[in-house]
């Protein structure tokens, strides 16, 4: 049993690293496509709108297989396992960030912009300076939430063989037959990080009622 | 100083203002007086562009503010705003809401916007409250923290939309000796209240609008006590 806990400890960094990375990613593309579905153009809420509803509407999984192999059997893209998975988590997380960014910012009083431009800054230097520091604090919450959402998502990248913390239970039990044991301890390895999450997200929720 | 001509203002189907021709000279203080839902709000927004137009022009020093050529942002930082509900920026302490905007658009150091906020806070009378973050400042304070942040940007024009309008009564004063103090100095300004007092003691020219016209304008004797139009008479009759 112990002799399986490096190997498991190396796939739950694969976890965090691939969540850390891709949220990362997710949060530049949930800023963009966010301030896009509050454009007054309408082709920008419309390049919006899709992405999202095409995210949300389909499951993740399908995700996956898509960019890691239904892209390649039709074009000469190829990615490994890690892009694809990558790739897939930041897509799907910044799609799910598109509406908490947009929700973030909505909820800031507009005559908080209105002030900002009238002192003379542009658009961009308002929402940069004023509107956004304000969402973002309001926005933390959602966002440890999401994280937490992304981290499970990664199990499923076990379907394409990247080595995270699911994909090295699988093949720690293959190989010894203790599936009991091993998902046991695979499961309290998630637990734990997530349950340290969840206690982040509430601390945050709490000081944001404070303040 | 400001001269506007056939300004036009729809939202969607509704028409709020019709046909709005009027100067201000420099140095001059107008008042804006006229029932709820009159456009007196949309009128003043115009004149910044917070509203854009649907017709006619407004220059500011000889400037065409809706000619999308010129840069709105420019033409901004010589018109000052100050609005209902203060909007003061509720992350930033008082002095940071004065000094943001004149050290990133006029490049002013750190040590210079501050020095020229804490001038203006002391002339508002808020030096004591330079560090503290609005939310703990009462009504009357967060107004004249704005009226100070507007004035930092050292405009030539200042607008203000019924600043005293969403303060208890006993803040009302305050805002208004900080208003007195700036027509003193010979700020211009034109001002949207329904302070009918301070309208006659402090305005040069009293403007009456009503169902998006400009119906009445004159010296604030001439409007308060002598009023020529039967809808000014009847306002008049309903505030004083
Ligand atoms: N952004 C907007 N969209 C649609 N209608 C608007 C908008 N802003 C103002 N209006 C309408 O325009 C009319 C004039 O509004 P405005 O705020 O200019 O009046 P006002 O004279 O300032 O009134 P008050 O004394 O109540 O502030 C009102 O009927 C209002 O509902
Ligand atoms: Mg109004």
């Amino acid at each position: 049993m112990l002799d399986a806990m490096p190997v498991l400890l190396k796939g739950l960094q694969m976890t965090v690293l691939i969540t850390i990375i891709s949220l990362a990613i997710a949060l530049v593309i949930g800023l963009v496509f966010g301030l896009f579905s509050i454009s007054k153009n309408k082709l920008l809420r419309g390049i919006s709108t899709v992405y999202v509803n095409i995210i949300r509407g389909t499951p993740i999984l399908v995700q996956i297989l898509y960019i890691y192999i239904g892209i390649p059997a039709v074009t000469d893209i190829r990615f490994s396992a890690f892009t694809a998975g990558i790739i897939v988590i930041s897509i799907n997380a910044g799609a799910y960030l598109v509406e908490i960014f947009r929700a973030g910012i909505n909820s800031i009083d507009k005559g908080q912009m209105e002030a900002g431009r009238t002192l003379g800054f542009s658009y961009g230097e308002t929402m940069r300076i004023i509107i956004l520091p304000q969402a973002v604090k309001r926005m933390l919450p959602a966002f440890v939430n999401q994280f937490i959402v992304s981290i499970k998502d990664t199990s499923l990248l076990s379907v394409i063989g990247i080595a995270e913390l699911t994909m090295s239970g699988q093949s720690i039990y293959s190989a010894n037959f203790r599936a009991f044991e091993i998902l046991t301890v695979v499961g309290i390895l998630y637990f734990i990080i997530i349950y340290a999450l969840t206690l982040v997200s509430r601390w945050l929720e709490r000081r944001m009622d404070v303040s | 100083m400001i001269k506007i001509e056939n300004l036009k203002k729809s939202f969607g189907k509704l028409e709020v203002l019709k046909d709005i021709n009027a100067e201000v000279e420099r140095q001059e203080v107008v008042c804006v007086i006229g029932p709820s839902g009159s456009g007196k709000s949309t009128f003043l927004r115009c004149i910044n562009r917070l509203e854009d137009p649907t017709g006619g022009s407004i220059y500011i020093e000889e400037t065409d503010i809706t000619d999308p050529k010129n840069n709105i942002n420019k033409m901004r930082q010589k018109l000052g705003m100050v609005f209902q509900q203060f909007n003061l920026f509720p992350h930033m302490t008082v002095l940071e809401n004065i000094t943001a905007a004149p050290k990133r658009l006029k490049k002013k150091s750190q040590e210079e916007a501050e020095e020229i906020g804490m001038q203006l806070l002391k002339k508002v009378g808020l030096a004591e409250k330079a560090k503290v973050y609005p939310d703990n400042l009462s009504g009357g304070q967060k107004q004249r923290a704005a009226i100070a942040r507007a004035l930092a940007m050292e405009p030539s024009i200042m607008l203000f939309d019924e600043p005293t309008s969403a303060l208890d009564p006993e803040m009302v004063g305050g805002v208004l000796e900080v208003m007195k103090d700036l027509a003193k100095e010979g700020m211009t300004m034109v001002i949207v209240t329904h302070e009918m007092g301070f309208a006659r003691e402090v305005a040069d020219r009293v403007i009456f609008m009503d169902g998006g016209y400009i119906v009445e304008e004159g010296k604030p004797e001439e409007i308060f006590d002598n009023p020529q139009h039967e809808r000014t008479q009847a306002f008049l009759s309903q505030v004083l």
